[in-house]
């Protein structure tokens, strides 16, 4: 039903023998809050420079609304870019900074005046009309940043890590903020960013990209609940990887450690391949007596370190055959570090089959 | 005894204040002197011993027609060969410090190359470069000459300038619908136009003080400074120092607004 906002076919970028983006194939539906998430140098801004007109596609097209703009310049686009810099003018009061686009498009007077300061509205920043981007400070600067790139109605709004200059109390604030902003507009959002706790809080689809390429493309939920390589695995939260031997029995999966144990998930869960191998988060583990009874995936192994984070308690255990597995514990039963495993117990770890997920042979490198 | 260890007191706390007053003396104090033989009366043909003090000089400013000539035409073509020498070294510098394109590197160095010449080479080959040509020398020839060298500035003082400005500026610029002409008029020059004004303040006054290149290729055109040159020989009039009085004044109150301009700007920016 939705359309597609922006549309990527193929789009590979080179820098000399460097390639930057490679072969990305993606649709960004209307009114989305779309997020490329990725390490550092792994092609986000790149990416989204090609989408604003500032960089060139080696090859590959870009359209946006359906109109092929691969060849148009930036002036030419329907879209607007928050700088991670933020870019305001220095020399131009915040209220010609946010006007300027509008002035470019011969809005009249009395009309800029009025969107202006719905703009400014907007990001909660009235009264700053005649002072100069040097008077702000930067959570402010950020917002007008954002106010000057709204302003404009564009059909899509491009950010490159707007939130990166900001400390981690305001970045956790204007997450919230932009989030509701985009709600407010209703303009489809492309998000760049390296914090993925960022990602997960505000993005409705998330592509987690290594390497010049995305490596799944999926809602927060998905990529936290079914990572589907090492990768995403290891990125997105944390994570537990059970490599061995792989094998199949039934409906499931088995990967065969070289302990000798044997874990297992659902088919279900998606593809193994031969090489693949079986994840499980740290707080989908319980910790268990090891003579308990138990049902489903177990493993027997020593706790090696604890360290008690208020809601939870985190466990380092290492399995028989050295694997070393991290273990949350939420502490609802016990409220006291005396209550804790300590170091050097004996512990069987355990989880549902269902509970784990399934990394693929792709993108092992 | 006392005495003496006092001073050494004073000067060893006051070190820097008194080497700056005496660096800044040393510096103004030909400046002053000419401004204060501009109120001589002197005895003779020569201005060189004070006699005693008058407004005279002040007052008969334009008395000589070819004084008065000879500083029209230092103004003019100082005016001419600063504009025409601040709108190519801008382009220039524009050009040298955004683009890659080769042979960069050899112009970069081409560009320094007028300002470590010795003049005096620099003069004599220009000349011979005029009389092969059979460019007649005159107002022409100078201004060409002038803006050679002047742009030679401009580029200079304009590049350090350039090399800070924020090039994510324009690419804003350009995502809010400005092309690059809007682009341009907009942000860049009014960014990087302080330092297109010291650069073409610098241009001025080193076209009018010009000599040794001038004196090479003026042809029949006199500039102030060889008006005064061929004076000397049969003493310069007092009025030269009221001249001279009047440059330095006038540049230090262009200097000056230049400055509190720039602070100003600098302040809203910061
Ligand atoms: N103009 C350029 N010239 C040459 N190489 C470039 C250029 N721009 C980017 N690259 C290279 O392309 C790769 C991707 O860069 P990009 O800026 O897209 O990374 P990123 O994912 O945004 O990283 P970060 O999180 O650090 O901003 C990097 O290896 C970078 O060195
Ligand atoms: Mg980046």
């Amino acid at each position: 039903m939705a359309d597609v906002d922006v549309r990527l076919v193929d789009v590979t970028k080179r820098f000399g023998d460097q390639v930057a983006v490679d072969g990305i194939t993606l649709d960004v539906t209307d009114g989305e809050f779309f997020t490329l998430l990725g390490p550092s140098g792994c092609g986000k801004t790149t990416t989204l420079r090609m989408i604003g007109g500032f960089e060139q596609p080696s090859s590959g097209t870009i359209e946006l609304q359906g109109r092929d703009v691969t060849n148009l310049p930036p002036y030419e686009r329907d879209v607007n870019t928050v700088f991670q810099s933020y870019a305001l003018f220095p020399h131009l009061s915040i209220f010609e900074n946010v006007a300027f686009g509008l002035r470019r498009k011969h809005v009249k007077g009395d009309e800029v005046k009025q969107r202006v300061g719905e703009a400014l509205e907007l990001v909660q920043l009235v009264g700053y009309e005649a002072r100069k981007p040097g008077q702000l400070s930067g959570g402010q600067a950020q917002r007008v940043a954002l106010a000057r790139a709204l302003v404009n109605r564009p059909a899509v709004l491009l950010l490159d890590e707007p939130l990166g200059a900001l400390d981690l109390k305001l970045r956790k604030q204007m997450g919230i903020e932009l989030k509701r902003i985009q709600r407010e507009v209703g303009i489809t959002f492309v998000y760049v960013t390296h914090d993925q706790e960022e990602a997960m809080t505000m993005s409705d689809r998330i592509a987690v990209m290594n390497k010049g390429r995305y490596e799944q493309l999926a809602g927060p939920e998905t990529l936290y609940e079914r990572p589907a390589t090492r990768f995403v695995a290891g990125f997105v939260g944390a994570s537990n990887l059970l490599e061995g031997r792989v094998g199949s029995d039934g409906d499931m999966w088995t990967v065969t450690l070289p302990s000798g144990a044997v874990v297992r998930a659902p088919k279900s869960l998606g593809d193994i391949g031969s090489a693949g191998a079986i994840g499980v988060r740290p707080e989908k583990l319980a910790l268990l007596e090891p003579g308990q009874e138990s049902r489903g995936n177990r493993l027997d192994g020593v706790v090696v370190d604890t360290s008690y984070l208020g809601v939870i308690t985190q466990y380092v255990v290492e399995g028989d055959g050295g694997l070393r597995l991290l273990v949350s514990e939420q502490n609802v039963d016990r409220t006291t570090r005396s209550d804790t495993w300590r170091p050097g117990e004996r512990v069987a770890l355990t989880w549902k089959p269902d509970h784990g997920f399934v990394v693929g042979d792709s993108a092992k490198a | 005894m006392r005495v003496v260890q006092r001073v050494a007191n004073f000067l060893a706390s006051h070190l820097l204040a008194v080497y700056a007053a005496v660096a800044l003396l040393y510096l103004l104090a030909p400046i002053a002197a000419v401004t204060l033989f501009s109120f001589n009366d002197p005895v003779g043909r020569s201005n060189y011993a004070w006699s005693s003090f008058t407004f005279d000089n002040w007052l008969s400013l334009f008395r000589d027609p070819t004084l008065v000539q000879a500083v029209g035409t230092s103004l003019r073509i100082a005016l001419i060969s600063t504009t025409i020498a601040t709108i190519l070294g801008t382009l220039m510098a524009l050009a040298l410090v955004r683009y890659q394109f080769r042979l960069r590197k050899s112009i970069d160095l081409f560009i320094f190359l007028p300002l470590a010449t010795p003049e005096i080479v620099l003069g004599a080959s220009l000349l011979t470069l005029f009389v092969t040509l059979r460019i007649p020398l005159g107002d022409l020839t100078l201004i060409l000459a002038h803006v050679m060298f002047n742009v030679s500035y401009v580029v200079v003082t304009l590049k350090a300038r350039l090399a800070g400005f924020d090039m994510r500026l324009e690419e804003a610029a350009a995502d809010l619908g400005a092309n690059p002409l809007q682009t341009f008029w907009r942000i860049t020059f009014p960014l990087i136009l302080p330092g297109i004004a010291a650069g073409a303040l610098l241009a001025f006054g080193l076209s009018l003080d010009d000599f040794v290149i001038t004196r090479f290729n003026a042809g029949q055109t006199q500039t102030f400074p060889v008006y005064v040159y061929l004076k000397v020989q049969k003493g310069i009039p007092p009025q030269v120092n009221a001249f001279a009085t009047l440059f330095f004044f006038a540049t230090v109150t262009l200097v000056a607004a230049a400055a509190l301009l720039q602070r100003r700007r600098a302040n809203l920016s910061k």
